[in-house]
């Protein structure tokens, strides 16, 4: 049946292939070849498996038909997919991105990109003429992430969209807090949608993966040498895992995503609690923005200690969350951002963004919210 | 953290094998392949010597599954007949069992053509009958076997009551719990000695594995348990070991949406003119519905129907897009058979004409996709 009609619950069950051809197996196999046999001396559909897999284009099917474009292709890890992604662009070329992003991806920025002369320009991306006067001859492209990571600035990705339209800018974005159930970028204008997989789509903490999905045909084509030319391919066996992650996406996103407004709302009224980033919550600075481009306030949210010195209490009390970088797993995973996941950024650059040292981000896993409450409870009694 | 039973169900499905892994901290717990294991000295063991005696991964998996029905002792196996079978061997030639006659036709096949040349012998009883089972005792009995809700007409048994028979009659009372698991059912807290899971079902979710499970309330039925395992060696591999782990973490989710769907697929299909009777106990003229409140937490995913014809339930399967025409149940992707030719072809034509199960009845087994899609499909292909 014609899959572009169903309804996204349906989609993440069945994705594009629900079925072997063959066997009729209910489950696509892990097709662990290296190399196909070419009847003839001619090649069939597959060839060799860095070029192409039956397991992994089940998963580049699926991300492209759940975030509504035309192609998509599957990476051993997100950052294989940002950078992959990237090279898209050359030397020579210019690029716009927020001042607060993943810590990974900003490293891949500021090092990375640079010895390919490749130039990088960071701004406050919620600020739609900040971007435009930042254009420059050679630029090329505007990376975003909304929410941004971890401070939750939203960007308006349709603003964002008529401005590359209108320079000639590619726009890429990274939606991995999000996932296409809650935001579709490519139907806001994004050119490029890219995934760190190992997050909400895999969604059990066990497989890294990165995915691209992109609705040009042109871009699909140019993104696919580059996968082929590169190789940084998803395994056949995580690309079987990643594929029945994605089919308990709605589930797993919405009871996590539930259990984070009750936290969200609990933290904000804690004594010990400064502050409260969650696009769910009533004040959330950026809240009519996010919800007019996303379904859903999303499962992650970061807090601010009222004191730095609560920060080693938490960490030490805490039983239930997963102290470790990463998100999006059915298990809480709790970040200090600041010695986790933006490790990579310069204090001083991460204080003069705002994200201190008592900034701890929360993704929320499907775990009986009251015990993650009276968990949190104990780890914030400090005095 | 290591299983807490303080937290709620939800939680421990969530956290099971977390932070086991001391030396990594690693969030998913490894797989172990190995065959075999290093002896530190003569007479020494780290706990694990060879895999089919124990293996790390499987241990992490029995342990969680024995917490979750609220038993002192679980076995993996590599398939749920293999579970059964295992028990089966429990017991000796002239022994004999009372079993449900809404039962899997795996299980009537395994007793029927090889435990009964073996001297083990059964007779099938309505157990949603706690008289009629009573009646079908005999000095040899040695244990009562129910499937509730049954399959595939989904009658319900109370295990209070037969819970009550056993003791005093000094039987065991064998549940086999694969339909409601133990999010929605705990048998072992309403008096049943032993579970048996087909884990290929609801506990694996995603149709990409055979395995099953064997639960023990009582420690020393639970060695005894052990030592059938050990010395016959049906163990769950590893690796589904490890798959079937990572499934548990989305039980508690999968079970709510798998009823909330069943309890509409089944309002919509009552009232559709081909189709003369729908089986689910959610329907409040279900003859176990209120029994299913009592000793359930949902009703399942499960419904059965029947349809005006046989012909008429041959062009159903043939219209099916969404919904596959397989054995099996339990998975995230909708499936429906025709019980009289696949699950049940093993029970003599007569024995399945007496129950019901003719060839005008389909067994859905309702997924996790939009439940409008499930719906859609339904009644396209019930269309004439």
């Amino acid at each position: 049946m014609s899959q572009k009609k169903l309804r996204p619950a349906t989609l993440l069950v069945h994705q594009g292939t629900d079925r072997d051809p063959c066997t009729g197996a209910a489950v696509v196999p892990i097709s662990v070849a290296s190399t196909y046999h070419h009847p003839q001396g001619q090649a069939g559909s597959y060839d060799y498996a860095r070029s192409g897999n039956p397991s992994r284009a089940q998963v580049e099917e699926a991300i492209a038909l759940l975030e509504g474009g035309e192609r998509g292709f599957a990476f051993s890890s997100g950052m294989a997919a940002v950078g992959s992604a990237l090279s898209l662009l050359k030397a020579g070329d210019h690029l716009i991105a927020p001042e607060d992003l993943y810590g990974g991806s900003w490293r891949y920025l500021t090092t990375v990109l640079p010895q390919r002369g490749i130039e990088v320009s960071f701004v406050d991306a919620t600020d739609l003429d900040g971007i435009e006067s930042a254009i420059r001859p050679n630029s090329r492209g505007i990376f975003l992430e909304t929410p941004s990571n971890p401070l939750f600035k939203i960007t308006d990705l349709r603003g964002v969209a008529e401005i590359g339209r209108r320079r000639q800018l590619l726009t890429f974005l990274d939606n991995t807090f999000m996932t296409p159930l809650l935001q579709r970028p490519l139907d806001l204008g994004i050119d490029v949608a890219i995934h760190s997989g190992t997050k909400f789509l895999g969604g059990h903490s066990d497989l890294l993966a990165g995915l691209i999905a992109v609705a040009d045909p042109a871009l699909g084509s140019r993104l696919k040498h580059f996968q082929n030319a590169f190789g940084a391919v998803l395994s056949p066996f995580d690309a079987f895992l990643l594929a029945r992650g994605i089919k308990t996406l709605k589930v797993r996103l919405e009871a996590a995503q539930r259990n984070a407004a009750l936290l969200a709302e609990r933290l904000q009224a804690h004594p010990a609690v400064a502050r409260v980033h969650f696009p769910g919550l009533p004040d959330f600075p950026g809240r009519d923005r996010h919800f007019a481009q996303a379904a859903g306030p999303g499962a992650v949210l970061s807090f601010e200690l009222s004191s730095v010195a609560g920060v080693k209490t938490l960490l030490e009390r805490l039983r239930l969350p997963i102290i470790a970088p990463s998100l999006g797993g059915v298990e809480t995973i709790l970040t200090h951002c600041w010695s986790m996941s933006h490790a990579a950024i310069p204090a001083a650059v991460k204080n003069s963004l705002g994200l201190g040292e008592s900034l701890i981000r929360l993704s929320v896993g499907i775990e009986d919210p009251e015990d993650l409450w009276e968990d949190l409870e104990e780890g914030l009694k400090y005095r | 953290m290591n299983a807490n039973s303080s937290l709620t169900l939800e939680s421990r499905l969530v956290q099971i094998g977390v932070g086991r892994d001391e030396r990594t901290g690693a969030v998913s717990f490894p797989i172990y392949p190995s065959a075999t294991y290093r002896h530190p000295g003569v007479g020494e063991s780290t706990g694990f010597d060879y895999t089919r005696s124990g293996n790390p991964t499987r241990q992490l998996l029995e342990e969680a599954l024995a917490q979750l029905e609220g038993g002192s002792r679980a076995l993996a196996f590599s398939s749920g007949m293999a579970a059964l079978t295992t028990l089966f061997l429990h017991f000796a030639a002239g022994d004999h069992l009372v079993v449900s006659e809404d039962l899997y036709g795996g299980t009537y096949r395994v007793l029927d053509q090889i435990f009964a040349k073996l001297g083990l012998a059964s007779t099938t009883v309505d157990t949603t009958d706690a008289e009629a089972v009573a009646e079908a005792i005999i000095p040899q009995t040695k244990a009562l076997l129910v499937e509730t809700p049954g399959n595939p007409l989904l009658g319900v048994a109370d295990l209070g009551a037969l819970g009550q028979l056993c003791r005093k009659q000094g039987l065991l009372l064998i549940v086999d719990n694969t339909f409601l698991t133990p999010v929605l059912q705990r048998p072992l807290e309403l008096g049943a000695d032993i579970v048996v899971h087909s884990a290929t079902k609801y506990l694996s979710g995603h149709n990409d594995l055979c395995a099953g499970a064997l639960v023990a309330a009582d420690p020393e039925l639970g060695e005894r348990f052990y030592f059938l395992q050990n010395s016959t060696g049906a163990i769950l591999p590893p690796q589904d070991c490890w798959l079937l782990i990572r499934s548990l973490k989305t039980l508690a989710l999968r079970m709510e949406r798998h009823c909330r769907s069943a309890q509409a697929v089944a309002r919509r299909l009552r009232s559709h003119p081909l189709i003369t009777a729908v089986y689910y106990p959610g329907l409040e003229d279900h003859p176990g519905h209120s029994l299913s409140q009592k000793q359930t937490e949902g009703f399942g995913g499960m419904v059965s129907f029947r349809l005006e014809s046989p012909e008429c339930a041959r062009r159903v399967l043939k219209k099916l897009r969404l919904i596959s025409f397989a054995e099996s149940l339990g998975g995230v992707e909708s499936l429906i058979t025709l019980p009289a030719l696949q699950t049940h072809g093993d029970i003599p034509p007569r024995e399945r004409e007496r129950l019901g199960i003719c060839e005008s009845l389909l067994r859905l087994s309702v997924g996790i996709e939009h439940v409008e899609d499930i719906i859609a499909d339904l009644e396209q292909a019930l269309e004439e």
